[in-house]
Formats: C-alpha cells, structure tokens, sequence
C-alpha cells in the first residue's frame, strides 16, 4: 500500500487541506469562543524606538506580496489569456513589484525582530508563539526572495503557471494537484511548505490580526455611519418606545407617566 | 429633541487637599494587575505642572480631541478615518510607556534578607516590566507633587498660554492647587470615534462610556484620540482600559469609588438630561470660547414640562426624571454656573465638571490698597491668575470664572455675615444676581456637602435592560475568558492567560 507513497504527495496534495482546515476552523473557534485573547498584541507602548520604521516596512511589504500572491496564484490562466496578458509580462511584473516588497518587508521583520530579542522590555513580555511566527515569517520572506535566483533563470512563466494551476486545483477539489509541482526547485517547494505551516499555525498565534485588520477598514469607513457609537440596553429602540408611549397617550383616562418599556 | 440622561459629575477644586484617596483607592478596585501598574483611571495632579502623563494638554504634540474644518465639520485632530487607518501599523501620536512612567517596585524583602553589611541594607527600585533593577527613578504618576521640580520645567504648563508666568516662578507669587483627573464620559468621545474596531461606545442609559474588552483589537487609536490620555493600553492583554465610572456601583445607586471615598468631599454626582440631537453642532461651535455656552445649550431643564414629557417619550425613566430635578450637578452647572468643563476647546463635551479654586490675595503687603468692591475683594487679584483657570476651564474665556468665583466668594461673604453678625445680607446675594436663599443653599451643598446632596444617583432600570434568561448563569465580572477556571499550564491554546476565577470568601 505504501509501495508508491511520495511526500510530495503528503505535501502539496494533503497537507493544503490540513492547514486550511486549522486555519478555518481554528479562527472561528478562537473568535467565537475566545475573543479577548483575538488582538494585534501590539508593543508600541512599552518601545517606540524601531517600532515605527520597522512596523511600516514590515507591513506595507508583506500586504503587497500577500496580495500580489493572492491575485497572481488565484487569477484563472484562462483570464489572463482573454486579456492578452503574456505570462512573461506577469512574471516581470511579479519579480518588479513583489521583489522591492519582499525585500522591505523583509528589512522590517529583521528590525522587529531584533527589537523583540534584544530590548529588555519586549523580551520579557514576548509569549513563545510571538517569536516563532516572527522567525518563521522572516525565514519564509528570505525563502521567497531566494526563489527569485530561480525565477530569473525562466522568466517566460511556466513556472509561474505551474503554481497557479497548483493552487488552483488545490482549492477547486482536485487530487491530482500535487502532480503539478512536483519537479520545481526545491526552494519553491519549501516556501510553499513553510506557507503551510504559517498557515496552520494562524489561528494559534497573533496573526489573527490580520482577520480584523481587513474587517477595519470595512466596518469603519462602510458600516459606521458618523463617528460616534451609543449602544443601547433597552429591550425596544427610540422609535419602538416613543410610539408605545403616544398610544398610551392618545388612550382616555389617566396618562400613564412612564412609557411602556 | 432627543432627551437622553447621563450620571454626570463636579468635582469642586476649592475644597481638593491633594489626598490621592480618590487615587488610591481607584487603582486598588481597578488597576492592581500586570500591564496597567502605570494606569491610574484617577490622578490627582499639582498644577502649575506638566501633568501626567507629561504635557498630556499639549494637543500640538499628542494630536488628542477634534478639530474642526474650514467648512465647520469635525474630525479627530489625528486625523480623518482615512488618516486612522493608515497609522494603523504604528501610531505616530501614541504616548510611550516613560510619558506616563515606568512602573516599579521596591525589593523591601532585601531590607530583612540582606546579609550583615558594613552599610545599612535599602530596598532599591526595580522595573514592574523587565523585573531589572531602575538605576533612577525618573517619573512618577505625582511627580510634581507639591510643585516637585523646577519651575523651568512646570511652566511648560499649557495653561500658561498668554499668562506672563515668570513671575510666579519667584517664591512670593508662586500659586499652586490640585486638578484630580479621571475620563470625562464626554458626549462627543474623541476615543470612540478614533476605535476602528468599534469597541467604544456611550451607553444610552446613562452616558458612561465604556470599551467592549472583547470587541478590542490592541489598534491604540484610542489612546492618542483622547486628549486627556485616560485611555490606557494595557501591555498585558494587549487591549485598552479606562475609567468605567465605576457602574456596577452606579447601576446600584452608589457612587463612584473615587466619589465615595474623597475625604474632601469635593465629588459630585448627578443626573443631567441632554438633548442628543444638540451634540454635533455644540461641538462644532466655531469659536473656542463658544463651546461651554454650547454645552450648557445641551443640558436640558428638568423642570420644564416640555422637556419631562419628551424625556418619557424617549424612554427616560420615571425616577430619572425626579433625580434630574435635585441633581446636584445641574444646580452647579446650570442653576449657578459655579462649574466648568475641562478644557472646552478639545470638543469632546466632557461630563465631569470642574469649579474653580478660590485662592488668597496676590500680594499680602497691598492688601490694604487691593480693589475691595463693597468688602468684596476683586477675584482678578487673587494667587491664581483668572487667565490661568480659564485656560483649563473655558477656552481662555475669563468672564464666566471671574462670575464664578464672585459668586463663590460672596457666598462667604453671605454666610460670614450670618453666622457671625446674624445678619441676611440679601445686598451681597443681589450683587452676584443671587438671592439669599439661593445662597443658602449653596452653601448647603458646596460647604456642608452631605453625602445625600452629594449624591443623588437613580438606579439602573435592570427590568427594562436585561432579560434574566441571558444572563443566567453568567458569571458577572470577569477578566477575559468568562467563566473558564482553567488552571492547568500558564497560557490557553490561544495564548490568552489563564486566570482563576475567584469567587469571594468568607474570611472570618
């Protein structure tokens, strides 16, 4: 039975669905049932000091690359060809725009992590899982740098058409993905790996965050009409209440003096 | 009209003796545990200083408050919500920790444990965060107590502006009184309206602002939206905190803690109904020195029959209604116009009010030559500049403090001439456009200062804002993690800390 077993199958064919199962999953459970411990852990009080520079780089880059991965891997080869775009063209494009990112995003994670190893306050109030996400993300940001020596060696984008078909048979239920990346270079492979455990590890470590950092922007500009926010404990809203009262009112006999609730 | 009711609150400022009992006994309900050692939702402040945190009124450089456009709209002074967001990654208007300060300890165990020295053991600070030694204490959350420092360093007070200050540096006109501070519960929050997430909010019932400890994502906008840096990021859980007015006491009918305990008898609570429609253009008044007038325009009268019948329209409740009525704060606020809010010019509309100190005459030597309109000193001439409290109190605007303090000060008139002559003196009252009565009463609660007149506090209407069957079960106040009693392991799988929940025991 274990006669043909490849890990390349265990990989990129089970392991996608193993760590997007925890990422799911683990993100509604630790909203649902957790959510005091849901939060961006930040430390810009306790230091200011290389917070600020390496906050901004490390953030500003990492979105770009996240977001350039999310279109580049997920947009449908058939699209690109129905626009005329050249796979070469996309694969510049890739390289030019994802390549500055990454590396700003990479010099920022090295200053936030200097930052929480060597100053004295962040240190101490660091949990285990807060170094690790830090160490593995830098690690996967220089993984995915190098793989550009690779890139560079085939910019016609085959490869790149490989992890897009890869990804998105993945999440179209098709078993046979891994097939299709097998025989990539082995930096490829480990930067999709890492990407899978940093997945999986999501739910367990302050990268929650990134959750609400992409509800914020929707919940403040789109959902909250003004500024201001008055809640309410009463069972039944102003309107409800001012009409139970007027009818009360318009009853003949003695007014009632406090309306209904 | 909108009526909505809030507990508000006067803190009378002439009769603060600097005792930090509201302080301590704040921070011992409220802020004992890990991350917010350096948090005081109560401070008592020595002013002329620079406050705590340092230059907290400093708007320039903390970018607290609103700001209001060419066009008259408001928007935070850090910025639009576009503006907001995009600081999200590091916040350029945030405090750090050493503006407040660096919380510590004393090692008083090496004062029993150390060795046989040549030099007599001491107990030496150590840093609540790091747990290292702190070579130099640098700050402290009094650190001017008692104008502590050099007066080159108090008089970087913002309420300087436009008071020629070196002279009260010299020993003979120095001045000084205490400003104790805790969250305003404005009608206008700048913190709530800074919150991406959504997690502050102003209850309906009562006004008192509060931040959804689960609803917190740690984005820290809050903490530089409030001008009176009472909001407070705590370390620990990564979430913010603040004052809470403390309302399951007010829900009760009890005063806050600070209220309860000031010896000084100086705080006081009250219903105060506002028209909720009113807010926005208050807070936009176009001149600074407009806005207390404009607040004073939100405040609705109890006593107007108009204004009961909308209250019971909108749902204020019957009791409310009465409270307002003998509300201790309206009669300071509005009936004698003694109170004030703190620092009008942020556009918060803050609910805790303030009433001037009265102070000695400046220079002792002249007292003989000072202005004594009809035995009546001219408040313009007392220790603490008119310019210098209407800088905190009413954008800059001397005449309502100067009224107030005339006011204040012909109540001692009144009252030294009828405990001691026997005489009612209606010429004093008259003078200050009062009547006798009036100032009786006044002194009644601004002097004697009852516990019951200064307190009447309606309690929360639980059968119009809770359904039993929700919280059934419940497990009231808790830190974090509901009910959960985990106590295996330091951390939960999430990395929340697990804390024991302790239900309280009998000790005796």
């Amino acid at each position: 039975m274990f006669g043909d077993f490849d890990i390349n199958f265990v990989i990129f064919g089970v392991m996608p669905y193993v760590a997007l199962t925890i990422f799911l999953v683990g993100s509604i459970v630790r909203y649902e049932r957790d959510p005091f411990t849901w939060k961006s852990s930040s430390s810009q009080l306790l230091r200011r000091k290389q917070l600020i520079w390496g906050s901004i780089l490390f953030h500003v880059g990492i979105l770009t690359v996240f977001f350039g991965h999310l279109v580049g891997l997920f947009t449908p080869v058939w699209v690109l060809d129905a626009i005329g775009i050249p796979y070469a063209l996309k694969q510049w494009m890739a390289v030019l725009i994802g390549g500055p990112a990454g590396i700003a995003a990479l010099i920022g994670s090295t200053m936030l992590i200097h930052r929480r190893l060597v100053d004295p306050r962040i240190r101490v109030t660091s949990t285990f899982p807060d170094i690790l996400i830090m160490v593995l993300i830098w690690l996967q940001l220089a993984i995915g740098l190098l793989t550009i020596t690779q890139t560079l060696q085939h910019m016609d984008g085959s490869e790149m058409v490989r992890f897009m078909t890869w990804s998105q048979s993945v999440v179209s239920w098709n078993i046979n993905a891994w097939v299709t990346v097998v025989d990539v270079h082995w930096l490829y492979k480990l930067h999709i790996f890492l990407g899978l455990i940093i997945t999986a590890l999501f739910p367990f470590t302050r990268l929650v965050h990134i959750w609400s950092g992409f509800a914020a922007p929707f919940r403040y500009l789109l959902t909250r009409p003004g500024y201001q926010i008055v809640r309410s404990r009463r069972h039944r809203p102003l309107e409800e209440r001012r009409r139970a009262y007027d009818k009360v009112q318009a009853k003949r006999g003695p007014t009632a003096t406090t309306p209904a609730e | 009209m909108r009526v909505r009711a809030q507990i508000g609150k006067v803190l009378n400022l002439d009769k603060c003796i600097g005792c930090h009992t509201c302080s301590v006994t704040c921070k011992n309900v409220w802020t004992t545990r890990e991350g917010v050692e350096y948090a005081w939702f109560n401070n008592v402040e020595t002013k002329p200083g620079t406050g705590y945190p340092t230059d907290w009124e400093n708007q320039k450089r903390w970018n607290g408050g609103w700001t209001r456009s060419a066009s008259g709209k408001l928007h935070p002074k850090q910025g639009s919500k576009w503006r907001i967001l995009a600081n999200i990654f590091a916040n350029p208007s945030m405090p750090e920790i050493d503006d407040y300060y660096e919380p510590f300890d004393f090692d008083y165990d090496h004062l029993k444990s150390a060795p046989d020295m040549t030099a007599f053991p001491t107990a030496r600070p150590r840093s609540k965060i790091t747990g290292e030694r702190m070579e130099k204490i640098e700050k402290g959350p009094n650190w001017e107590e008692i104008l502590g420092g050099e007066f080159s360093k108090r008089s970087a007070d913002y309420n300087f502006e436009d008071v020629q200050k070196e002279i009260y540096g010299e020993y003979e006109n120095t001045f000084m009184m205490y400003l104790p501070r805790l969250c305003e519960h404005c009608l206008n929050p700048t913190c709530s309206a800074s919150c991406p997430s959504g997690a502050i909010y102003k209850r309906e019932e009562d006004g008192i602002v509060l931040i959804d400890q689960e609803k917190c994502r740690g984005w820290r906008m809050c903490i530089s939206g409030c001008p009176y840096k009472k909001v407070y990021y705590n370390w620990d859980t990564g979430k913010s905190e603040k004052c809470t007015f403390c309302y399951p006491r007010i829900e009760s009918g009890q005063p806050t803690v600070c209220s309860e305990t000031c010896v000084g008898r100086i705080r006081y609570l009250g219903v105060i109904l506002y028209d909720a429609d009113k807010i926005e253009a208050a807070a936009s008044a176009e001149r600074e020195t407009d806005l207390y007038g404009a607040q004073l325009d939100v405040f609705l009268d109890p006593n107007d029959p108009e204004v009961i019948a909308a209250a019971r329209r909108d749902g204020v409740p019957e009791d409310w209604i009465e409270a307002a009525k003998v509300s201790p704060v309206w009669k300071m606020a509005m009936d004698w116009k003694v109170a004030f809010p703190l620092h009008p010019e942020y556009r918060t509309l803050p609910m805790v009010w303030y009433i001037p100190p009265l102070s000695p005459i400046q220079n002792a030597a002249q007292a003989g030559q000072i202005a004594m309109s009809d035995q009546m000193p001219d408040v313009r001439s007392l220790r603490i500049p008119v310019k210098y409290l209407a800088n905190m109190l009413t954008a800059g605007d001397e005449e309502p403090i100067v009224h107030a303090l005339e006011r204040m000060s012909a109540m001692r008139l009144y009252m030294r001439a009828l405990s001691v002559d026997g005489v009612r003196d209606e010429a004093i009252a008259a003078r200050v456009g009062m009547s006798g009565r009036v100032i009786e009463d006044m002194y009644k609660i601004m002097a004697i200062a009852d516990y019951e007149d200064r307190f009447a506090i309606p309690t929360a209407h639980r059968e119009q804002n809770e359904h039993g069957a929700d919280i059934r079960g419940g497990c009231g106040f808790t830190d974090g993690n509901g009910c959960s009693t985990g106590e295996a392991g330091k951390t939960t799988l999430f990395g929340g800390k697990k804390k024991k929940f302790a239900l309280p025991q009998e000790t005796f």
